[in-house]
């Protein structure tokens, strides 16, 4: 069991490697999909919120068994230039989690723009502020500490939807764990090993939440605590 | 685009498979979150505990992994101690128990703290007067607790069995024949694989809709003689 845990950690590599790239792709996305699903158009909102509603309402592992598997049997996917990116099951991971995640994070930020107190708006307004300026000035910095704790409930189960990733070969914690485990038959050991590095990063993600949302809210806490 | 090649039984087949495991998973899952929700809440040091190394675990592991545990380890497990006690025969966990008994464990921690926190929401007062007045335990729950608590826990359980829905398909890993399988099997078969793929997602979104129709009902007839605020 011990001499398993380098192949372990090189699992766990890949496995925060993931998460990582398709939480910080995953962010970026839900920024302008929240904007546009809080829009008045129905031509803006109508689309991202089918979006939204589709990659919330059907399971991960079909998803990415539609970007793994799916794609190849169109001929047009096989002969186009995004084929070799498709051909990864790495890359599928990637693109699957960034859509899964943004759709999740976008529904967050959306609900947190919503409850962004209207006179702040309004008061930015009355004091010359364009759109764009309100946007970027009190919206968006108000939004993000509304939604820190929703999102940082996404970052874990991003987390844990990244074992799924072991489905379609790829040798993150949990892969590595299952190709170890059928070459020594050792299920104990193994997955509860796994399990403990999981947890390990769950703790590590959950304090540094704690911190973030301490450091985004000096306003709550009492004045003794900001020297 | 539509043309199965005649594996519409078979998907149909999984697809009822993955609705009993989902129910079968919701009903044990509350006993789950109920028990721990009264431990949480419990006097006992120990019991408090173990309901809260229950639900931390729990939160903090990916279920696909939790899954292979109970699967394959528990298999081992179960095997280890017949033989311990001097079973010759072999053992096996049959996936459908060791999945269901997996999203039960899992829905019960989250719905634990559903629970818990539904519980607190009933004022304390009318507990208080339900025992002036000469009720029991039991008629306490029966007649304060439970009509309050079902509405306030409501929202949060229909998220997690909308959650539970789209984790049955995990269950595939570990080979019980429900959508996901057989769909893989289907796929496998017709070499079509986005075909079956994109069709299991249709029926796991379908599942959702109805789902969520059914939950908005029973929200509002858990509201109902409430006053709208």
């Amino acid at each position: 069991m011990i001499d398993s845990i380098p192949e372990l950690l090189e699992g766990l590599a890949v496995t925060a490697q993931l998460v990582a790239f398709a939480l910080a792709l995953g962010f970026c996305l839900a920024i302008p999909l929240a904007l546009l699903r809080t829009s008045r158009h129905l031509a803006l909102w109508m689309p991202v919120y089918i979006f939204i509603f589709v990659f919330r309402g059907t399971p991960l592992l079909v998803q990415i068994f539609i970007v793994y598997y799916g794609l190849g049997q169109s001929e047009a996917v096989r002969e186009s230039f995004l084929w070799p990116f498709f051909k990864e099951a790495y890359w599928c991971a990637i693109f699957t989690f960034t859509l899964n995640t943004s759709a999740y994070t976008a529904e967050i930020l959306r609900g947190a723009i919503q409850a962004v107190p209207y006179g702040e708006i309004e008061a930015a307004r009355a004091i010359g502020m364009g759109r764009l300026l309100v946007l970027r000035r009190i919206v968006v910095p108000r939004a993000f500490r509304l939604a820190l704790p929703a999102y940082g409930n996404e970052i874990i189960l991003m987390l844990k939807g990244s074992a799924l990733a072991s489905t379609i070969t790829l040798l993150d914690l949990t892969g590595v764990a299952r190709v170890i485990v059928s070459r020594t038959f050792a299920p104990y050991e193994l997955f509860l090993m796994a399990a403990l590095m999981y947890l390990i990063l769950t703790l590590i993600i959950v304090r540094a939440l704690k911190y973030a949302e301490w450091r985004l809210s000096p306003h709550l806490r009492p004045p003794s605590q900001n020297v | 685009m539509l043309d199965l090649h005649g594996y519409w039984p078979l998907l149909v087949d999984g697809a009822w498979l993955t609705l009993k495991v989902a129910l079968a998973s919701v009903v044990l899952g509350l006993v789950f979150g109920l028990l721990g929700a009264t431990a949480k809440l419990s006097r006992s040091i120990i019991l408090r505990g173990i309901a809260t190394g229950y639900t931390a675990v729990v939160r903090g592991l990916p279920e696909l992994l939790l899954l292979l545990i109970i699967f394959y380890g528990g298999t081992l497990l179960v095997q280890d101690v017949w033989s311990g006690l001097g079973g010759e025969s072999y053992i096996d966990i049959p996936p459908f128990v060791a999945g269901t008994f997996t999203l039960a464990f899992v829905f019960g921690a989250y719905a634990t703290e559903v629970f818990r926190g539904a519980i607190m929401a009933v004022p304390k007062g009318q507990v208080e007067a339900a025992y002036a007045v000469g009720m029991g335990r039991f008629q306490v729950f029966r007649r304060v607790l439970l009509p309050q608590v079902w509405r306030f826990a409501l929202p949060g359980l229909g998220n997690l069995w909308l959650v539970l829905l789209k984790d049955t398909s995990l269950i595939s890993v570990v080979n019980l024949n429900e959508l996901m399988y057989n769909s893989r099997a289907a796929a496998g078969k017709t070499h079509e694989p986005f075909t079956f793929f994109f069709i299991a997602g249709l029926i796991y979104l379908a599942f959702t809709i109805v789902s969520m129709m059914v939950l908005q009902y029973s929200e509002r007839r858990a509201r109902r003689g409430v006053r709208a605020m």
